[in-house]
């Protein structure tokens, strides 16, 4: 691919991106919004594809599509609502945001273009995906070793705050009430 | 394409989530606004791992910066959840119990 071309379609890919984005906040239905999410994440892991980070572009979409089917469900859940019918503009600040975003906007765009950015310091892996692989499993397995408990935290503390009923529900505040206080009761000895 | 080109829409992906995360009122639409942000973070971090330093240890932030997001989505289902189940609401104004 020559050096222009993937320059435009690299431009097209964050204009549908950013337009997605928009649209996520500007569209009247939260199934909608949802649609222009998961495709604004489309068009920047391909953005991603584009910087030869193949492993990383990839999990971001797999990722963000199955993020955007379980958003989806949630919608249904909660909004209490036919998602895809029910108009909506539920915001408040909304000049203020407007503001700080224009201004976040500026600072950050104009950082980009007026910082001397240095040179690029040394070379890419032939195969890239392999040498993250290699890095991983090596010389960066601290990272890794700190990521996996933080994300067995996650899973518990998720679980922990979506559970309908603790321990504390069913045994009393000292974990001393016999039988539990179940709504259903059951279970060997009850 | 060029690493400033890749700032510029980056900066334009976060402020747009900013907006949202600021002014929406709906806590799973807080939640998008965030992921656009960390979505411009991973699309900032990987023009500056290109462009500048295209070595493994960049390669491997990034794959921390997308663990963050799983984390952030993880955490926001949950208490949008929890929020759900005690209050019967997902808004972000009902759940102002830090206001002083």
């Amino acid at each position: 691919m020559t050096g222009g071309v993937e320059a435009v379609l690299f431009w097209g890919l964050g204009a549908v991106a950013v337009a997605a984005g928009i649209a996520v906040f500007r569209t009247d239905s939260m199934a909608r919004a949802t649609y222009a999410l998961a495709a604004s994440f489309v068009a920047v892991g391909a953005q991603v594809l584009f910087l030869h980070l193949d492993y990383v572009g990839v999990v971001v979409v797999l990722m963000m599509v199955m993020e955007m089917a379980v958003m989806a469900v949630y919608m249904v859940m909660f909004m209490g609502m036919n998602p895809a019918l029910m108009p909506m503009s539920m915001v408040h600040s909304r000049r203020t945001s407007l503001g700080i975003a224009l201004g976040a906007f500026l600072v950050l765009g104009g950082g980009a273009l007026l910082v001397p950015w240095p040179s690029r310091r040394g070379a890419p892996a032939l195969d890239l995906t392999a040498s993250l692989g290699e890095a991983v499993m090596g010389s960066k397995m601290l990272v890794m070793l700190v990521v996996s408990p933080v994300l067995f935290s996650t899973i518990v503390a998720a679980l922990v705050l979506a559970l309908p009923r603790g321990r504390y529900d069913r045994l009393g505040d000292d974990l001393r009430r016999r039988p539990a206080d179940d709504p259903q009761p059951g279970g060997a000895g009850r | 394409m060029t690493l400033q080109a890749v700032l510029v829409i980056a900066a334009a992906l976060f402020a747009v989530g900013l907006y949202g995360a600021i002014s929406q009122q709906v806590l799973v639409m807080v939640m998008m606004g965030l992921e656009l942000m960390v979505n411009a973070v991973i699309l900032a971090a990987a023009g500056l791992w290109w462009f500048l330093a295209p070595t493994p240890d960049g390669h491997v932030l990034l794959l921390v910066v997308v663990a963050a997001m799983t984390v952030e989505m993880a955490m926001g289902f949950a208490v949008a959840t929890v929020l759900h189940r005690s209050r019967g609401s997902d808004m972000t104004d009902m759940s102002t119990d830090l206001k002083r």
